[in-house]
């Protein structure tokens, strides 16, 4: 930005700096606060970055959380899988006890199995695993099954006890293959309940999906959030990027407001209205942000809740149901025990099971019940009976202590009393070891109990006592309660029939608090929630089994608990051991939302604050660029009609002072005059200077396009010079490089322009030494150095390797800048992709000079108007500085460039490109033409050029090739010599029209001379004339110098640089003795001896015509009178007069021509007729006897019709309007005769 | 300028000339006006080419109030306006608007008011451009004559 202000500084002129104006004032304007923005904003992007980190955090602990979840469910699967396995495992232990029983039954031999009971037993326990008949997997079995039945069948009828041992051998294998059957079926159905496990596990896996599902689902959300902060950040960054692009538009639409004015006033509503359009839009986005993450706030925390209560249902429908069925399994157990003593006991006598024997099988099958605490037996003894079974068994029977707390005191039964008389008793005869101590004790005396054998020898199902205080482990407990029938009991008999069928009760108790104590054991995740078991049976007032009371943590889930019994009922109460965390991640998410959109609403905000701030400068701009330029036309407008209005009164003092130059005056008159002519002469032209670039600031210039030869240029250029170079003693030269063409389309005016303001600089600024050389090229030629085969180029590349003798090699010898420094910088040129158009060429003119050189400091300013290197400058060397900069904007015009090289004390190179285009060379005007082809007397000649320096050869080269001449250079007389004696006799030496010697070159080899002279005198006559002619070249010669050169014979004579062609023709003549012809002087006109003294009168109304043709016959030597109009010719032509002839106009207002003509016959027909008559003598109307003036019409339009009534009026003729010598010539040779 | 030299007004001025034939601003017969100048009357094309502008003007400003004052123009005035300038302009070689001038007429000839308007105009251009290319002309033709050192003659004599 420094350096464009530095520029516009620089361009003072006034649209560029303009320009300049135009991109800096934006930059500007914008740059504070675009900087403080960029110092607000690492805040801002930390915040961006902090919310992403953190919201990236959170994502990665729900990542956790969720997967904890997951795994926790996976765990509980496997745990249920587990369980399964292991009640699989219990019933094949419930298999192989049973499979131990008949062992123990085949030791026992006295006590022969009935097959019917065994029957009985085999269906109880395959009653006891009810699912395995429904199983519709084993059909085959159930067949199997049933062909086991019908083998069973008939040894059933068999009554002799052999038989059976008999058949039982029989029947070993098949029973034992029964087992086996009834495992594998017990497997199968292991395999269904391990199915619904499946099923169980799917549900977790479904349910483990849909939290991968909703986990995914909040990546995606997650991944969208992601989305929109990367837009945003996008959207941020662009809009940065589009307010810059915005401030553009505005610039343009500002540009194009500064055109019209009244644009402005309308662009400005539209702005504003967008304006508030945005600060609606911004509320509108807010608000809407605000509801969005409000709502995802809500809808999050839904989904959490939802989430934490389905996990709740789910653990506690899993804890009910696996309470359930572990209690359902051992209540069977304890049905099968029920069972087994109504199968051994009652169904056998003697009995098979004794006190031992039945503590030995609960004992061993303890295993398969682990809740119950122990089981015992109460048979069933009426009060009839009492006394029988008293004295059988060796004791009474004891009644409870208490009647509310059985089984709970560690009692002695032999301390018990003795129970009281009832209708029916219920003592214990069989009790397992862990609760031997009850045996005899009567349960119909415990109120509980006696309820609960009643209930469940009615039901004929396993009954439940509510829960109380177990016996030493003090745990909360209930009885099941079995009754045991005889063996015939149907089973659809009513409950009366149950009583009376009933034999005994068998009890079992069972230890919840260990039940569910280990059930959770099993089951993970005990942390997380706390299960609570009630007896709900009196809903008022639910008696706690397991579980302590916790605080309400909110969520409750209940689930109601069959353990078989219908009077009783239970719920098992879930709820989480917490209260429900923080819903972390939908604060989150929601807060994330909402920070993001006050971030882009601030952003937004900022921008359209930045929008406001540059449309308020653009307004302002445009309106100070429309007054800028307001002001800018009226500077051109005045600059433009002051310089004309001063120009052309400067005219008239000019010419006048010119005029008092040619009186006569005394000396010092006469410097007056001259030093204000001269003064007057700067002033105009500084006066078109100033036209010039008014001009070209209102771009009202304009390039011709017009054929011309750059070469001619050059031409003219050093002819105009010259004089002022020969003054001051300063070689100048021109020289083209070979590729330019010779005809060029462009605007040879302002291309003279160019380099004579180049020319005149360096003329000017040059002193008594050096020279100024004009060269011109093509800038293909440069573009590559190395290939460049043009010798001054090259010479100009090698400028710094030639230092002897102190002088350069240059064209008078003394330093100049390196003119390939001078094109460095132009952009088109090194760009080498110009040539799109191979029409086009671009010229590269390049001026050097040996001249004080441009200062160091002042180098940056040498282009902008009125500023010269130095403001002593001007008073030194005079100008305004002007030129330069009008040089520049002509260059730039013409699509070139322009620069320079400058060493102070050493000179300046100035270089500038125009872009022109390529022409034939038929389109040469034949002004150009003749400067092309000279006189082509010298055309074809050799001649040989003696030039120790390259460029000055070079030179010398050019102008003879212009000439036509082939050039050979030699760079010495020794070898010029040399080469010309060597070739003496043969053909090449004559062939040498001139040999051309540099005056330096001649002085350092005078020795030569000699070899040269003698050449010439040893030469025969005939040789003589062929000889070449000898030139010698100089800058600078006193006439002494001349004369002695000239008398030594050598020299045929000197040309003095720098030489014009028509000098060379000259001379060249002069040499050979040519005589100069003589022009003839143009013939004398015709016409002028036929309208010689003659007095014409011309009558037109229009005074340009009237003009005209009075200067065309004056010019014939006619005396033109004018009028100009008909009734004033009447007046002059009534006779007599003494006009030789009238010119007529055809149109005139009043009275048109044929109108005049005939009244002017009228009044000539009326004085001849008087002088016929005798009336009038001839003397008074001037001794003529018959007037007949001739009339010419003079007509714009020469039809037949006009010509016929011209006839018809009395007209002698007619002239087209613009006279046409040929024309005039005819007519009027019929009325006059020449005079000579 | 940089002391030009007369020949290169010289050619400055043919250039200009050259530039005007080509365009056809200008014919032949301004070549001969300029013929007619010479040492006895040597502002003479200056002097009929202001002669020409004052004419020309006036007649233009008639055709304007002609073509503006009223409805109905009068047509067969404002044909008079036009030969005359007709006629001047072929004299002194302007044949652009010598061109238009015939346009104009054949506008009016048919009462053609748009068309005389949209004449009018182009007449009133080509008028101006002559009138600024001539002026530099003259311009360019003066400086020559001040280069040349022409003499004037004294006016005393």
């Amino acid at each position: 930005m420094s350096v464009n202000k530095r520029i516009s500084g620089s361009n003072g002129r006034l649209q560029p700096s303009m320009k300049s104006w135009k991109v800096n004032e934006p930059l500007n304007g914008s740059n504070s606060p675009h900087r403080t923005t960029w110092r607000r904003k690492p805040l801002l992007l930390l915040i961006v970055f902090g919310v992403i980190i953190a919201s990236f955090g959170l994502f990665l602990s729900f990542k956790n959380s969720e997967y904890l979840m997951s795994k926790e469910k996976e765990a509980a699967c496997e745990e249920s899988s587990r369980i399964l396995l292991q009640r699989y495992n219990i019933s094949r232990k419930q298999l192989h006890a049973l499979a131990s029983l008949f062992s123990g039954s085949d030791q026992i031999f006295s006590n022969c199995i009935d097959e019917r009971r065994l029957q009985m037993l085999l269906n109880s326990g395959i009653a006891c695993n009810p699912q395995l008949v429904c199983c519709p997997e084993n059909q085959e079995l159930q067949k199997k099954h049933r062909r086991f039945a019908d083998t069973v069948e008939p040894i059933e009828q068999c009554p002799i006890l052999e038989d059976y041992v008999r058949t039982r051998i029989q029947l070993s294998f098949p029973f034992k293959k029964y087992v086996l059957l009834a495992s594998h079926s017990l497997l199968s159905s292991n395999l269904v309940d391990f199915l619904f496990c499946g099923k169980n596990m799917l549900q977790s896996w479904e349910l483990h999906v849909s939290a991968i599902m909703d986990y995914t689902s909040s990546l995606n959300l997650v991944k969208e959030y992601w989305w929109v902060l990367v837009g945003i950040i996008i959207s941020c960054n662009l809009s940065g990027f589009c307010l810059l692009r915005i401030q553009k538009q505005k610039l343009v639409e500002g540009h194009q407001v500064g055109h019209q004015k009244q644009l402005r006033d309308l662009s400005r509503n539209p702005l504003k209205s967008v304006g508030t359009w945005r600060k609606w839009s911004l509320a509108i986005f807010l608000s809407l942000g605000i509801l969005f993450s409000i709502w995802l706030f809500c809808d999050l925390y839904t989904d959490f809740k939802q989430t934490r209560e389905e996990m709740l249902t789910n653990m506690c429908d899993e804890r009910a149901r696996m309470l359930q069925d572990q209690f359902n399994v051992s209540m069977n157990h304890v049905h099968a025990l029920a069972v087994l003593v109504s199968t051994f006991h009652h169904g056998k006598h003697p009995s098979a099971i004794d006190q031992k024997i039945f503590g030995e099988y609960t004992e061993t099958t303890a295993f398969e019940r682990p809740l119950t605490s122990g089981v015992a037996y109460a048979k069933k003894v009426l009060h009839s009976d009492r006394a029988e079974f008293e004295k059988q068994h060796g004791w009474t029977i004891k009644k409870m202590e208490t009647e509310n707390e059985a089984l709970v005191q560690d009692c002695i039964p032999e301390k018990l009393d003795p129970a009281p008389i009832q209708d029916e008793y219920a003592p214990v005869i069989f009790a397992q070891e862990t609760v031997s101590h009850i045996v005899s004790i009567d349960m119909m005396s415990g109120k509980e109990d006696r309820e609960n054998i009643l209930r469940a020898r009615a039901t004929g199902k396993g009954v439940l006592t509510s829960p109380f205080k177990l016996l030493k482990s003090n745990h909360l407990g209930v009885v099941l309660t079995f009754a045991v029938y005889n063996s015939n009991v149907p089973a659809d008999a009513t409950p009366k029939q149950r009583i009376e069928a009933t034999v005994g009760y068998l009890g079992a108790s069972y230890d919840v608090r260990s039940l569910v104590d280990k059930l959770l054991h099993q089951l993970a995740s005990k942390q997380i929630i706390v299960v609570n078991v009630y007896d709900t049976t009196n809903a008022s007032a639910p008696i706690t089994m397991y579980g302590t009371d916790v605080a309400d943590t909110g969520l409750l889930r209940i689930n109601s608990l069959d353990f078989g019994d219908p009077l009783r009922k239970h719920e098992m109460h879930c709820r989480f051991k917490q209260r429900p965390p923080l819903p972390w991640k939908a604060i989150n998410y929601s807060v994330g939302i909402f920070l993001i959109v006050l971030l882009i609403g601030y952003i937004y905000y900022v921008a359209i604050k930045r929008i406001e701030k540059v449309e308020d400068d653009t307004q302002k701009m445009a309106e100070l660029k429309v007054r800028a330029e307001a002001a800018d036309v009226a500077k051109s407008q005045f600059l433009a009609t002051v310089s004309h209005e001063i120009r052309t009164p400067m005219n008239g003092v000019l010419g006048m002072l010119q005029m008092l130059m040619d009186t006569e005056l005394d000396e010092n008159q006469m410097d007056y005059a001259q030093t204000a002519h001269k003064s007057g002469k700067d002033l105009i032209s500084v006066i078109n200077e100033v036209l010039d670039q008014a001009k070209i600031e209102a771009r009202k210039l304009e390039l011709e396009a017009v054929a011309f030869d750059p070469h001619a240029i050059l031409e003219e250029v050093l002819s105009l010079f010259s004089g002022k170079a020969k003054e001051k003693g300063i070689e100048l030269a021109v020289y083209a490089s070979n590729e330019v063409p010779k005809v060029v389309i462009g605007d040879p005016k302002r291309f003279w322009q160019i380099i004579t303001n180049l020319v005149g600089n360096s003329l000017k600024f040059t002193h008594d030494k050096g020279h100024v050389f004009v060269s011109i090229h093509l800038a293909n030629e440069v573009k590559n150095p190395l290939h460049s085969m043009d010798a001054v180029l090259r010479e100009g590349l090698e400028l710094d390797h030639d230092l002897s003798d102190n002088t350069y090699n240059t064209l008078s010898g003394f330093a100049v800048g390196n003119r390939w420094k001078s094109w460095a910088n132009f952009k088109k040129l090194n760009s080498m992709d110009l040539m799109e158009e191979p029409e086009l060429i671009q010229l590269l003119v390049t001026v050097e000079d040996t001249g004080i050189g441009i200062p160091i400091d002042a180098q940056s300013r040498i282009f902008t108007p009125f500023m010269q290197a130095d403001s002593s400058t001007s008073r030194t060397y005079g100008g305004t500085g002007i030129g330069l900069s009008i040089s520049k904007c002509l260059v730039e015009l013409m699509r070139g460039e322009i620069g320079f090289v400058s060493e102070p004390g050493t000179g300046s190179t100035f270089t500038f490109t125009a872009t022109l285009r390529k022409g034939e060379t038929t389109s040469l005007d034949a002004k150009w033409q003749n400067f092309s082809t000279f006189d082509s007397q010298l055309q074809g000649l050799r001649a040989l050029v003696v030039d120790r320096r390259k460029i000055r050869a070079e030179v010398t080269r050019y102008y003879l090739q212009r000439l036509g001449m082939s050039v050979d250079v030699m760079s010495s007389l020794k070898s010029a010599c040399s080469c010309l004696t060597g070739s003496c006799n043969m053909r090449v030496s004559k062939q040498f029209a001139m040999i051309l010697i540099d005056k330096d070159a001649w002085d350092k080899e005078s020795s030569t001379l000699y070899s040269i002279k003698k050449q010439k005198k040893n030469g025969t006559n005939g040789d003589r004339i062929n000889f070449p002619k000898v030139f010698l070249l100089a800058t600078h010669l006193s006439p002494n110098e001349c004369d002695e050169l000239k008398t030594n014979g050598v020299i045929d004579d000197i040309l003095m640089k720098p030489f014009w062609l028509s000098v060379l023709v000259c001379s060249y003549r002069e040499s050979l003795g040519i005589e100069k012809r003589q022009i003839s002087r143009k013939k004398v006109s015709k016409l002028g001896n036929l309208l010689l003294q003659k007095r014409i009168l011309v009558v037109d109304d229009n005074a340009v015509n009237r003009k005209v043709a009075e200067g065309v016959l004056q010019k014939y030597g006619a005396t033109v009178t004018c009028v100009e109009g008909g009734r004033a010719a009447l007046q002059m032509l009534k006779p007599p007069h003494n006009f030789d002839a009238c010119f007529m106009d055809l149109q005139m207002p009043e009275m048109d021509g044929f109108e005049v003509t005939r009244q002017i016959r009228i009044l000539e027909n009326d004085v001849n007729e008087k002088i016929a008559c005798g009336e009038a003598s001839a003397e008074m109307f001037g001794d003529i006897f018959y007037w007949h003036i001739p009339i010419l019409a003079m007509t714009a339009d020469v039809t037949q019709a006009s010509n016929e009534e011209c006839k018809k009026c009395g007209m002698d003729g007619y002239v087209s309007k613009p006279f046409e010598e040929e024309q005039l010539y005819t007519a009027m040779a019929r009325f006059f005769k020449p005079s000579s | 300028m940089l002391g030009l030299g007369a020949d290169l007004l010289w050619a400055d001025m043919n250039r200009l000339l050259a530039f005007l034939f080509h365009q056809g601003v200008l014919d032949e017969q301004f070549l001969q006006l300029q013929q007619l100048q010479d040492e006895t009357s040597p502002n003479f094309v200056s002097e009929v080419v202001n002669i020409y502008f004052h004419e020309s003007e006036k007649l233009l400003r008639n055709l304007r109030g002609l073509l503006m004052e009223r409805e109905f123009s009068d047509y067969k005035k404002m044909g008079i306006h036009l030969n005359q300038l007709m006629g001047s302009s072929s004299s002194i070689g302007a044949k652009r608007v010598t061109n238009v001038c015939l346009a104009f007429r054949a506008a009016t000839d048919h009462n053609n008011r748009s068309g005389c308007l949209r004449a009018l105009e182009m007449l009133e251009h080509e008028y101006c451009y002559l009138k600024n290319k001539l002026h530099e002309l003259f311009q360019i033709e003066q400086q020559r004559v001040l280069a040349a050192g022409v003499r004037y003659p004294v006016q005393n004599n």
